[in-house]
């Protein structure tokens, strides 16, 4: 059984404007120990997919079908009493800015404390010393000293070490970290994927890693998929994607990048751009900026289908 | 018109922060510090470096939109220090900026087509009607349809805006632009069809860019040369390719290796940079980068090195080259 199975997810936001269809049919699972990408551009569901399976998803949003299976159990039958077990202490999150997830008015250490204290019986004494041993784990220098800092004195790259030491208090299953080095420099992004990689794979932990930037999946995920207007429309390992992409969107998304053996030429581009989500119909959402569409696309909607081992696209005109 | 098109000599930005109404120390960062560096007409030099290096100030001192502490800048033959408000006024047509946020820089309450008259109409550079054509003809430059002139900024999406940021900034047929992060708030495939756009318009109007990002890969799609700002200082500068092929400054070394590259081929052996970026209230002595570098010694504690030639119009500030 995958750790975690996301079965027909729609997760739809009734605005005055309309419905917008933020997450339409998305299924994806993810095994233990496994990091998965999550891949888009703004606007495409791969943050209210995580926002779902935390059952966080904000009003007038609403999870309107689908399952979300952790370790067999439906997350969406569960009361809130019981998701507040199932947060923090099987599922944790890491989000983009550590500034608005931690709270300005305790220290760092009171704050690990109270998550461990949360989720696990014991003094409170021994839960400051699990949060100092935690800072020290992600090498937050001086931890002991770190702990009785606010966050405002930390750095981005300190805060968001902080941010992973609180999530990782508890000891999560699964740890979803929604665009964790987006906000930081190059060179502290290095060395916050270079922490995550290790935690990873020192607690054998799975992590959902919702980005926007190829490269970051090339250097912490095993599998990514491609989402697109609210669907997944590539799932493969991470080797196979950038050895072969399939779909016509996954192959535009990585002819857009500036690449070191093509600087200064022509960038291909994709025309157009995704559909307003509040009028989505039957047929391919990629199709009206398809180079490849033919009529059938715009009227069928594609199925995920394995065109080779593992490697999962929705689009049934590409060739293998 | 002598010397080169554009020629900055140790430019220099000091901000005092503190002081008397927080009654705390005054102290003085150096956002940029003693920065030198010359463009040719049509080339495009890019600026790259981590948030607080000096890059944004750099370009905007150009400007003159903020002034400089000290330095001096050389622009199609003029002393930009030096002249009179009114000849300032004259020069600036000729050098326009493209910003980061297309959302911030239009103004919400005036419609695409006045944003991008309005230069024209301050410089007093056609009647109406003549305004009116050049609008049209420059949303068709940016590959937009004239009808936008009709529309509001809100009503447009990122890339389309910053597509009217840059027929605003091309309206006065300027030679240098500025180009301030123009593709850091753009998804990707937008971002392609926006710089694809840049280098277009280079080629059509002979534009010279200084070309300011964070994003190293994109710096070097762009660009002809390349500067690597650190802490307010140019730690390296040189061609394109040379920079890329062979960085000799640790730190682009380290900025080169930390880039994740969507193509797990090309991954390089990485160099982690220790720690992180010093404050610039507190400069490190001898060389800025030092408690960072893997190849510290004895020297970059104590003495600050100098730009020196390490290759064809390519020079470093790293007592690594030092001749022994």
């Amino acid at each position: 059984m995958a750790l975690l199975s996301v079965e027909g997810l729609r997760t739809h936001f009734a605005t005055s404007a309309g419905l917008v269809r933020a997450v339409d049919g998305v299924s994806f699972a993810i095994e233990r120990g496994e990091v998965l990408g999550l891949v888009g551009e703004s606007g495409c569901g791969k943050s209210v997919t995580s926002l779902s399976i935390m059952r966080l998803v904000p009003p007038p949003g609403r999870v309107t079908a689908g399952r979300i299976l952790l370790e067999g159990e439906d997350l969406l039958d569960k009361d809130a009493e019981a998701m507040r077990r199932v947060r923090g202490a099987r599922i944790a999150m890491v989000f983009q800015e550590p500034m608005t997830s931690l709270n300005p008015v305790f220290t760092i250490g009171d704050q690990i404390a109270a998550a461990v204290l949360a989720h696990a019986a014991g003094s409170r004494r021994a839960a400051w010393e699990r949060a100092v041993e935690m800072l020290d784990r992600v090498q937050v220098p001086s931890p002991r000293e770190r702990a009785r800092d606010y966050p405002h004195r930390l750095s981005g790259g300190l805060r968001q070490r902080a941010m992973i030491a609180l999530a990782l208090a508890p000891g999560p299953q699964l740890l979803i970290a929604d665009e964790p080095t987006t906000a930081l420099d190059v060179t502290i992004q290095a060395q916050i994927l270079d922490l995550l990689r290790r935690l990873q794979a020192e607690r054998g932990m799975a992590v959902l890693l919702i980005t926007h930037d190829l490269g970051v999946v090339a250097e912490l995920c095993h599998r990514v998929a491609i989402i697109y207007a609210g669907r997944i429309v590539e799932m493969a390992p991470v080797a196979s994607i950038f050895r072969q992409p399939l779909h016509p969107y996954t192959r535009g998304l990585l002819r857009c990048l500036p690449h070191p053996s093509r600087f200064g030429q022509p960038l291909s581009s994709i025309d157009g751009a995704p559909p307003d989500l509040r009028q989505v119909d039957g047929g391919c959402r990629f199709a009206p900026r398809c180079p490849h569409a033919v009529e059938s696309c715009r009227r069928d909607e594609p199925a995920l289908a394995e065109r080779k081992p593992g490697h999962f696209v929705a689009c049934p005109v590409v060739t293998v | 018109m002598t010397g080169p098109f554009l020629e900055v000599r140790g430019l220099e930005k000091r901000f005092d922060v503190g002081g008397a109404w927080l009654r705390g120390r005054r102290r003085v960062i150096r956002a940029v510090d003693d920065v030198s560096f010359a463009i040719e007409r049509g080339e495009v030099l890019g600026l790259v470096g981590e948030s607080g290096c000096g890059k944004t100030t750099t370009g905007r001192l150009i400007l003159r939109l903020i002034e400089p502490s000290a330095g001096s800048i050389r622009f199609e033959g003029h002393d930009l220090l030096a002249l009179s408000p009114p000849r300032l006024w004259a020069a600036r047509q000729r050098m326009q900026i493209v910003f980061q946020d297309p959302f911030a820089s239009l103004n919400p309450r005036m419609r695409v087509g006045s944003i991008i008259a309005e230069p024209l109409a301050i410089y007093d550079r056609a009647d109406a009607a003549g305004r009116r054509r050049q609008v049209a003809e420059l949303l068709e430059v940016v590959g937009l349809d004239p009808a936008f002139a009709e529309r509001y900024p809100h009503e447009l999406s990122g890339g389309q805006r910053q597509r009217i940021g840059i027929a605003a900034a091309l309206a006065l047929r300027p030679s240098l632009i500025v180009a301030d992060e123009p593709v850091s708030a753009l998804d990707v495939s937008v971002q392609a069809q926006v710089l694809n756009l840049l280098m277009e318009l280079r080629r059509r109007f002979g534009l010279t860019y200084l070309f300011i990002s964070h994003d190293l890969h994109v710096v070097l799609h762009m660009s002809d040369r390349v500067a690597v700002m650190y802490l307010g200082e140019i730690v390296e500068i040189g061609p394109r390719d040379a920079l890329h092929r062979e960085p000799r400054h640790p730190y682009t070394q380290v900025l080169l290796s930390a880039v994740p590259v969507a193509d797990p081929r090309l991954r390089r052996e990485r160099i982690v940079p220790k720690g992180e970026v010093a404050s610039p209230l507190a400069v490190p002595s001898g060389c800025r980068f030092h408690p960072r570098c893997p190849f510290v010694f004895d020297r970059c504690r104590v003495e600050r090195p100098a730009l020196r030639r390490v290759g064809a119009g390519h020079d470093a500030a790293c007592h690594l080259y030092d001749e022994r």
